[in-house]
């Protein structure tokens, strides 16, 4: 049998409309209504660990103040906070969420190419957020090991969470990872297998890209953090010593002996770099979307985008050590991480290059979406430049404990997707609910949120410079290298982390008011030209496409065409006298 | 695609254009491409887990014991070494013979043969399973244990249960998975659905399993 587009296997497809409201809702196969199970899910224990988030800098802003936050709180409160923002909200948000709802709308298809799995891939996703929260609440709480779960301290007394806490994370991270497996087989075939007609790869929006790219970084990734979840719960369990050597643990033996800890960060980082870009490529991908459609301008340099992604993707599996420098490596070894890891940065420079000429004397309009946008370039920047300082060996080592590394990573993988997560929300919200969010809420959420990172982050550095260290609960005036001033960056920071986790609840309270009382907003509000703006009904309906699939003729950034009637040509616009033909990439017509 | 006639570019650039263009990446049924691209993912897993493995008996500190001696049977007053391992292996790569020639029998639409072959796949899979039980029941008995052993380094407890006790679950499962498909078969499901192509999908899972055996087998019986 020969396998061709699948526009001509369409009627193969049935469509059984669910009817009741539990198929239709909470048992659901659309992927439509899956993505936002899996965005309301992730949203929901993101805001936990926003809360964590502020409890720590209450702590460190004001100490003596709160004695409810003690120093085994304060080591949860980082751990869960960074596990949950990484894994559960943003990997999750993207891939589950944005994932789920953009691959078959963008690419004229029906559903994911295995609906049945990609259901069960929310409901594991769903157990695994379960058995963290389970967490909280066992003897002991949870761990509080840092979100790198470092063995030995990670299942040795002394560390917060180290009987049950620890077991209900690790047992919560491999559920996630079969979640994480079923929804990523799903994404990457149908990519690769259910486009609809004329859409070639060349002319996948680079959303498309992004996401199908970080997908299968998670398929190959996430199997190195499952294996060292296996080893550590043996390790914890049945008494094995995969990672633990000798140790003397409270003044006696155990009777651990010849593991190695190292093989632990090794497998870790082999897991948590390509993580990093899990989350940073989704970004990468929606943030040109947003800024040529708002910019009213063709994506500039559309197949360098889509290389660099990909370059992108293939170097982030070997650059992981940089993240163990200060756990001591031969210098050959140190110096072939440094030098990838600065590789790295060419694609990723080409991206950022891409995304100013994008709007470089482009039509720019200043809406929600784009300040997001345009956010982002900001942050991402800032956050990448300081990732040069620490990517070389020499630099890294006195920076490494320091609260310069957090400011970096903050900034690069922290509050960069995340206002492209808000800058994607704000601009599909329209085709998710059919009304518009109100914009002048928006725009105070983003000039809050944006100026207040800033706020936040920016003196972090200097701290780090200082050579203030990070993971401490306290800083004693003792400590002579402990200048006032770290003192009073810390109030500042820590007034800023409320002020913007309180903005958040504007932004939850748009989403929820818009949703009731927003205007109609239309099928194609932005005028964008990718597939999910031309369903026949808003919100799409089972099937996405009503009773014909659509079929492409150019590119997604068809923007202000010589020529062209109006200053932009939907994908699915067949060439005519009025409409030039498209631009492609990939086959010469 | 439109509607004009297209032209393809020579060399390098036809590959790409041909390989994008607007038709299934890889010519095959969905389910398959699937099963191929978890199986990459799965070779990841057990890629960790014999990396693992070798990195633990590298920093151990005490001498690893010798396999040929614990995986050895008496025989008839002889020691022969790693003989239990040695039909084992026979078992599991005679299996993938009969799911290679149950996928032929598949294409060829012959319901009753493809059911057979797949059932004594099964079987060979869940004699495989059965023998593996018999090896940690004797090993069991002579003292080994996940956190130690009389031979020498405590990992090698721990990695041999952990690492074949992994594979054991992938071969019970697949053991599952093709009589699930082979009842299917007998009674015309794939008949009525107008292709086989799920025991050629399940057929790829088999021999994906065997070919893990083949490198665990190599690197922690062997070496």
């Amino acid at each position: 049998m020969a396998y061709v587009a699948i526009a001509d296997r369409d009627h193969e497809h049935e469509l059984h409309d669910p009817q009741s409201f539990i198929r239709k809702y909470i048992w659901s196969q659309d992927h439509k209504v899956i993505a936002i199970q899996y965005a309301v899910v992730a949203i929901a224990i993101g805001l936990v660990a926003l809360v964590m988030s502020v409890l720590m800098r209450l702590q460190l802003g004001f100490p003596d103040t709160f004695k409810l936050i003690t120093p085994d709180h304060y080591y949860q409160f980082i751990t869960m906070h960074g596990m949950i923002m990484v894994i559960y909200l943003l990997t999750a948000l993207f891939l589950g969420g944005f994932g789920n709802y953009l691959i078959p709308l963008m690419l004229g298809s029906r559903d994911m190419v295995f609906p049945y799995m990609n259901m069960l891939s929310f409901w594991f996703y769903l157990l695994a957020v379960l058995v963290l929260v389970a967490g909280l609440f066992v003897p002991g709480g949870p761990t509080g090991a840092g979100w790198t779960l470092y063995p030995p301290q990670a299942i040795l007394p002394g560390t917060p969470g180290a009987t049950w806490g620890i077991i209900c994370m690790l047992a919560s991270l491999a559920i996630f990872i079969v979640a994480f497996t079923m929804g990523g087989l799903n994404y990457v075939t149908t990519v690769l297998q259910a486009r609809c007609r004329g859409m070639t790869f060349m002319r996948m929006p680079l959303s498309v890209w992004g996401i199908f790219s970080a997908s299968i970084l998670g398929l190959l990734a996430f199997p190195a953090l499952f294996v060292s979840a296996i080893m550590m719960t043996l390790d914890s369990v049945v008494g094995t010593s995969f990672f633990l050597p000798a140790v003397s643990s409270m003044g006696e033996n155990l009777k651990h002996s010849g593991g190695s800890p190292l093989l632990f960060q090794h497998l870790f980082w082999f897991f948590g770099h390509p993580e990093v870009y899990i989350v940073a490529l989704p970004a990468f991908g929606i943030v040109s979307d947003l800024l040529s459609t708002h910019a009213r301008r063709n994506i500039f340099g559309y197949r360098m985008m889509v290389w660099a992604i990909l370059a992108i993707a293939c170097l982030s599996f070997v650059v992981w050590a940089h993240h163990m420098y200060i756990s001591g490596m031969n210098p050959y070894f140190g110096f072939f991480f440094a030098t990838t890891t600065l590789i790295i940065a060419v694609p990723t420079a080409i991206k950022v290059y891409n995304w100013v000429l994008t709007i470089w004397r482009g039509d720019v309009h200043l809406t929600v979406p784009m300040l997001f946008a345009i956010g982002f370039i900001f942050t991402f920047v800032n956050g990448g430049l300081t990732g040069l300082f620490l990517g070389n060996v020499t630099v890294d080592v006195p920076l490494s404990g320091t609260y310069f590394v957090v400011a970096h990573f903050h900034m690069v993988m922290g509050v960069s997707p995340i206002l492209v997560v808000f800058g994607a929300i704000y601009h599909w919200y329209p085709k998710i609910t059919g009304r518009m969010f109100d914009e002048r809420l928006g725009k105070i959420h983003f000039w809050a949120t944006f100026l207040g990172t800033y706020a936040i982050y920016l003196p972090m550095h200097y701290l780090g410079i200082l050579g203030v260290p990070r993971r401490y609960y306290a800083y004693s005036d003792s400590i002579d290298f402990i200048s006032p001033s770290v003192h009073i960056a810390n109030e500042w920071i820590s007034i800023s982390a409320v002020f913007v986790a309180a903005v958040q609840l504007i932004f939850l309270f748009n989403l929820v008011w818009s949703y009731f009382h927003g205007k109609p907003a239309g099928g194609n509000p932005w005028r964008a030209t990718s597939l999910e703006w031309q369903t026949p009904d808003t919100p799409p309906k089972h099937g996405n496409w009503g009773k014909d699939l659509p079929v492409v003729h150019r590119w997604a950034y068809d923007y202000n065409v010589p020529g062209a009637p109006n200053d932009f040509i939907p994908q699915n616009q067949p060439p005519d006298g009025s409409v030039p033909a498209g631009r492609d990439h990939g086959v010469k017509a | 695609m439109s509607q004009q006639p297209m032209t393809m570019p020579e060399g390098l650039g036809g590959v790409t254009a041909d390989w994008s263009a607007d038709k299934q990446a890889f010519p095959v049924p969905w389910g398959k491409a699937m099963m191929w691209i978890f199986l990459l993912s799965d070779t990841f897993i057990f890629s960790c887990f014999l990396t693992g493995y070798m990195n633990v008996r590298m920093s151990t500190t005490v001498p690893w014991p010798n396999p040929s001696e614990v995986f050895a049977l008496t025989v008839a007053g002889k020691s022969i070494p790693l003989l239990l391992i040695a039909i084992m292996t026979m078992v599991l790569i005679t299996s993938s013979g009969t799911m290679a020639m149950a996928v032929n029998f598949g294409y060829r639409r012959d319901r009753k043969r493809t059911a057979m072959l797949m059932f004594a796949t099964a079987a060979l899979g869940l004699t495989f399973v059965g023998m593996q039980a018999f090896e940690w029941t004797k090993l069991i008995m002579e003292g080994v244990r996940p956190w130690g052993n009389p031979f020498g380094a405590a990992q090698f407890g721990s990695a041999f249960f952990m690492i074949t006790g992994f594979h054991g679950l992938h071969v019970s499962g697949g053991v599952i998975y093709l009589t699930v498909v082979a009842i299917r078969v007998l009674n015309g499901f794939y008949d009525r659905k107008g292709t086989y192509e799920t025991v050629e999908v399940a057929g790829l899972y088999w021999h994906f399993v065997d070919l893990v055996w083949v490198f665990i087998f190599a690197f922690f019986y062997l070496w």
